[in-house]
């Protein structure tokens, strides 16, 4: 920055003092991504120890798991876990009603939330904004606050009707959305606010109905936003714990999370191998949504609607 | 194809007043261009006519079938917006042939419809191809495109070619004008660059704060507008105002701007200006290209004067002057070889024959 019409050497000498700036860019760089790694080197520990200490365990007799070795190592391998769980009637009943709630949760939340959504984005009427705040408000109450509630009205729903919902798997299928469609509403309501307003206008004056426009403009432009919002529903539901603990007690009407630790702790009896394995096929349904839907979900839809 | 009709239309955004009674008559076939400063009530004026804003009070007519409360769909009409609002999930055919495929269209009909519409526009090559893959200038023509299948009664333009740069706005501005020439559909322009608006329109309407300022070709506007803000606001650079008096001497009428600078004023309009001999809150308006160098043999009504140049600018074809006249800056245009320096004198010419005399106070061309 030294001006040419004046030589002197003060400015060379300020030059000559200042440490050199140049790379200086990649220095810091450096260190960020120094302390990047170190932190997600970090968490990736905390995070996936202990997935891989339920692998190990899972591979375990029940002999080896109490012998005093070294717990982050198999001695004797064995599938023994597996094969028992997965030949067990009841694991599969436990399974097979984890993945109708789960799935049938899924649908009825999206059934409800994407039309929900569209209403409270788009069709500004009176009190859509306060509705809007008020689905959000009730997705911070907590379901430990909700259930005893529940479980009163239940009965009491019973007292009157003679209709029993105590103890039915289906009566999850009413309990679980009250967890997920809040939610779900909440996030598709920011994902279609950020669809350009003159995308339903220029529908709308193409003839389309408001359905139509939310059918055929809306859900296939929102898909990542609605995928985001399902493998919200579907992994809230099938790691729910307290509902099914709550509302369903016989073994046929229970769901995994709940079957595994009914059926697999016997009084003060832990079946250590048994529980690792049923925790561990139990998280993989989700893994593998995670997995197929991900690049779907980062898939930007959503460019070339408008400049930009 | 069809006429539309603006009866006193209102829009009012709670309190405020968006439109304030607005009366316009568009012929068919016509090519109206809405013009004005942001906020002026231009595009609200053609929402309403579209149906995506609700009528405050007044009627909107379309072929004399009053559509106050008939939806967009049916008003049939069709609209290009300023982003383009190509559906992104949709081909470019796709994104064409939605509203037909609507309104259930008979398959070849729609395909022809479809073809024909790519071929007026030079699309035909990017049917297959989706949005993003586009570029902008592409994006407006598909945006036209699904205007043109349709059909419609009425185009509806808001600010149709602001998103796209210098270059490619000019040349689509030609696109526009030569699909009209080939479509002949009546069509309503909404844009704030007066430059779209002169090179488009059979009928220029300049609105300002919510009301119509004045309506007509768009030479007329130029040559004779009848408020000071369609003088400045209709042309480029813009009219010069300079404050001035009017002295009368001898039957004859001068316009003083400076002790050194006065004019007479041409004898065709001492009648008009008259009665504002006394009226201390003149402005004599003056466009640049009538602000030239001095020849020596210039025409009746051409006055010479001097002038001390601050700041010149050359295009090329021409050079444009600024210097300071009774606290007024003042542009001019002169020819490049005329010897214009910056901060240097020159003896300038104004054309009188063009001059515009406009009352402050009531902001009108007298």
């Amino acid at each position: 920055m030294a001006t040419t019409a004046t030589p002197s050497s003060v400015p060379a000498k300020a030059a000559s003092h200042r440490p050199q700036t140049y790379g200086s860019m990649s220095r810091d760089r450096a260190w960020a991504l120094k302390w990047s790694y170190f932190f997600l080197i970090l968490f990736v520990l905390f995070f996936l120890l202990p997935p891989v200490y339920m692998f190990i365990t899972s591979l375990k007799t029940s002999a080896e798991i109490s012998a005093a070795t070294n717990p982050w190592w198999v001695f004797n391998p064995t599938f023994s876990n597996y094969t028992e769980l997965l030949t067990r009637p009841q694991f599969l009943t436990f399974f097979k009603n984890s993945a109708i709630v789960s799935i049938s949760v899924v649908i009825i939340t999206m059934l409800i939330s994407i039309p929900a959504a569209f209403a409270l984005a788009r069709m500004k009427f009176w009190g859509s904004a306060t509705l809007a705040t008020g689905v959000f408000l009730t997705y911070l109450v907590p379901d430990t606050l909700l259930f005893i509630p529940l479980f009163k009205m239940f009965s009491v729903f019973h007292e009157y009707t003679g209709i029993q919902l105590l103890n039915r798997w289906w009566v999850l299928l009413v309990v679980y959305p009250t967890l997920t469609v809040p939610f779900c509403t909440w996030i598709m309501i920011g994902y279609f606010a950020s669809i350009p307003k003159e995308l339903d206008e220029a529908a709308i004056i193409d003839g389309a109905s408001w359905f139509q426009t939310l059918t055929r403009i809306f859900i296939p432009v929102a898909l990542p936003g609605i995928i985001a919002a399902t493998i919200f529903a579907f992994t809230v539901s099938w790691a729910q714990f307290l509902y099914p603990l709550a509302f369903t007690t016989s073994i046929d009407q229970l769901v995994l999370p709940v079957g595994i630790i009914t059926t697999l702790i016997k009084g003060d009896v832990f079946n250590w191998g048994q529980i690792m394995t049923g925790a561990l096929l139990g998280a993989a349904p989700p893994l593998i949504i995670y997995a197929f839907l991900m690049d779907y979900y980062i898939a930007g839809l959503t460019a070339g609607a408008t400049k930009g | 194809m069809a006429d539309v009709s603006l009866r006193k239309i209102v829009k009012m955004y709670d309190d405020v007043e968006a439109v304030r009674g607005i009366d316009l008559e568009i012929a068919d076939h016509e090519f109206v261009v809405l013009v004005g400063p942001s906020g002026c009530g231009k595009s609200t004026t053609l929402r309403m006519i579209a149906g995506l804003e609700d009528i405050s009070g007044g009627e909107i007519a379309i072929d004399d079938h009053v559509v106050n409360d008939v939806p967009p769909k049916d008003r049939d009409i069709a609209m290009v917006f300023q982003n383009y609002a190509l559906y992104p999930h949709m081909t470019v055919s796709e994104n064409m042939s939605f509203g037909l495929r609507l309104k259930r269209f008979p398959k070849p009909e729609i395909k022809a419809r479809v073809d024909e519409a790519a071929r007026i526009l030079d699309i035909t090559e990017l049917l297959d191809r989706k949005p993003k893959a586009l570029s902008g200038g592409q994006r407006q023509r598909v945006a036209m495109g699904r205007a043109i299948v349709r059909n419609p009664k009425v185009f509806l333009f808001d600010e149709p070619l602001s998103n796209l740069d210098a270059k490619l706005r000019v040349q689509m501005r030609t696109e526009i004008k030569k699909v009209h020439l080939k479509v002949k559909t009546t069509t309503i322009y909404v844009t704030h660059d007066q430059v779209e608006a002169m090179t488009l329109a059979d009928r220029v309407v300049v609105m300002n704060k919510g009301r119509i300022e004045q309506v007509g070709p768009p030479t007329e506007l130029y040559n004779h507008p009848k408020t000071k803000f369609v003088a400045g606001f209709i042309g480029s650079p813009a009219m010069n105002f300079i404050p001035c008096r009017l002295e009368e001497a001898a039957g004859a009428l001068r316009v003083k701007l400076t002790d050194k600078i006065t004019f007479p004023v041409p004898a065709d309009r001492t009648a008009r200006y008259t009665a504002h001999v006394s009226n201390g809150k003149l402005l004599l308006g003056m466009r640049p290209e009538h602000v030239t160098e001095a020849t020596g043999h210039d025409g009746p009504g051409v006055m010479p004067f001097d002038a001390d140049l601050e700041v010149t600018e050359p295009m090329g074809a021409e050079t444009l002057v600024y210097f300071k006249v009774n606290g007024a800056e003042v542009c001019g245009k002169v020819s490049p070889n005329a010897g214009a320096a910056d901060g240097k004198p020159l003896r300038l010419a104004a054309d009188l024959n063009n001059m515009h005399l406009i009352d402050d106070a009531t902001g009108l061309v007298i």
